[in-house]
């Protein structure tokens, strides 16, 4: 090849990979149109319906059930998956004099966030916990080895640790969810296994006061999109930065 | 020299007194007899793929399940929904006659039982 071979060469090959982009360009907004959006799951917690019912744990049983959460009878060896906490513990920051002794007997609902940037995800050492591209913080138990780390990064202590066996604790078995054994941490799911069936999470669906809305916020047509925009809402400590997807509504 | 024959004889006849043993009560000729379910057609993939390499099977469905978020498997057999108990244990219900006679033969422990459940043990409990 001579010198003015190679030069015709070289410039049909830059012509040919100009091209290739710019065919690229133009058609990836066409493309990016018809491709569907995807979901970003999220939750909202009103607090007035959820007090209606006072003692109600409807949406605590049916989730412990679903999914084989073992009970110890020791707040020490607590699982938890949804629980119920004072407000003063759960928005610690948002509390004064006032409030202290106005929402004394409050109790909040709470569970695991589900945070845009798990501060769980970024310790883990075995990648068994890892945020999914639907937004779901997901658990893999086969992969946790019991380190911890986890429940000392989520600063919502929605993480609990099997101290125990648990099996001999559950008090009735759900056959087709597994149970989990000793040695592993555990927390919500998002109801993973159902919402990919098309059904809402155990606790929306047997919440009676439809306190519990779950949804997807890409589409903004889904109740908890126009809910979030119309009512005043708060997170749990927000000033983390770790943005939470479980929203208290007013 | 008779001294060394002889001790060098018994030593091995000590060292090999198990293998005797199993070879004069019948036990190497022992083959553990499985219990295929009855009258359900073909496993998952065809029967020679699941008798060698079921194990990573299962770890292929343990990760796109868990992971990947995939809940079904296609196989030139049908589409399967991935669960160990709700798809291997409906049709394999005799656990103890099929899964644990050959993995105790071989001496091999699996772990899945430690969160799996087993759908005869939760009926009795």
């Amino acid at each position: 090849m001579n010198r003015r071979d190679f030069l015709k060469f070289t410039g049909i090959l830059a012509i040919g990979v100009a091209a290739h982009q710019a065919i690229n360009m133009l058609s990836g907004s066409d493309a990016r149109q018809s491709q569907k959006k995807r979901e970003k799951w999220a939750m909202a917690i009103s607090f007035s319906a959820c007090v209606k019912k006072e003692g109600c744990k409807a949406c605590i049983d049916a989730c412990h059930f679903i999914h084989n959460v073992p009970e110890f009878g020791n707040p020490k060896d607590e699982i938890k998956w949804i629980w119920q906490s004072p407000f003063e513990t759960v928005f610690g920051d948002e509390t004064n004099v006032f409030t202290k002794s106005m929402l004394k007997n409050l109790s909040v609902l709470c569970l695991c966030n589900h945070c845009e940037n798990p501060p769980c995800v970024r310790v883990c050492p075995t990648k068994a916990t890892w945020i999914r591209k639907d937004g779901i913080v997901m658990m893999d138990y086969h992969r946790c080895i019991g380190c911890r780390y986890c429940m000392a990064a989520c600063p919502y202590d929605a993480r609990s640790f099997n101290w125990r066996e648990p099996e001999p604790f559950i008090k009735e078995i759900n056959r087709d969810f597994p149970r989990r054994s000793k040695g592993v941490v555990e927390k919500c799911n998002f109801c993973e296994e159902r919402i990919s069936q098309g059904f809402l999470p155990a606790c929306v669906e047997a919440c009676t006061e439809r306190a519990l809305i779950f949804g997807d916020l890409n589409d903004s047509d889904s109740e908890i999109s126009r809910l979030l925009r119309t009512r005043f809402s708060i997170q749990r400590k927000p000033h983390l930065g770790t943005d939470p997807k479980v929203f208290y509504l007013f | 020299m008779i001294k060394i024959l002889i001790s060098l004889i018994l030593f091995l006849m000590v060292v090999f007194l198990p293998v005797g043993y199993n070879v004069y009560t019948g036990k190497t000729a022992y083959i553990p007899v499985l219990q295929p379910p009855e009258q359900r057609g073909e496993c998952v993939e065809n029967v020679m793929f699941m008798r060698k390499k079921h194990s990573l099977l299962l770890e292929k469905w343990r990760d796109a399940y868990v992971r990947d978020g995939i809940k079904r498997y296609v196989s030139i057999n049908g589409i399967y929904k991935i669960s160990l108990t709700g798809t291997c244990l409906e049709c394999h219900s005799n656990k103890t006659q099929f899964c644990d006679r050959c993995h105790d033969y071989l001496g091999v422990k699996p772990r899945c039982w430690s969160c799996h459940n087993i759908p005869e043990k939760v009926a009795k409990k």
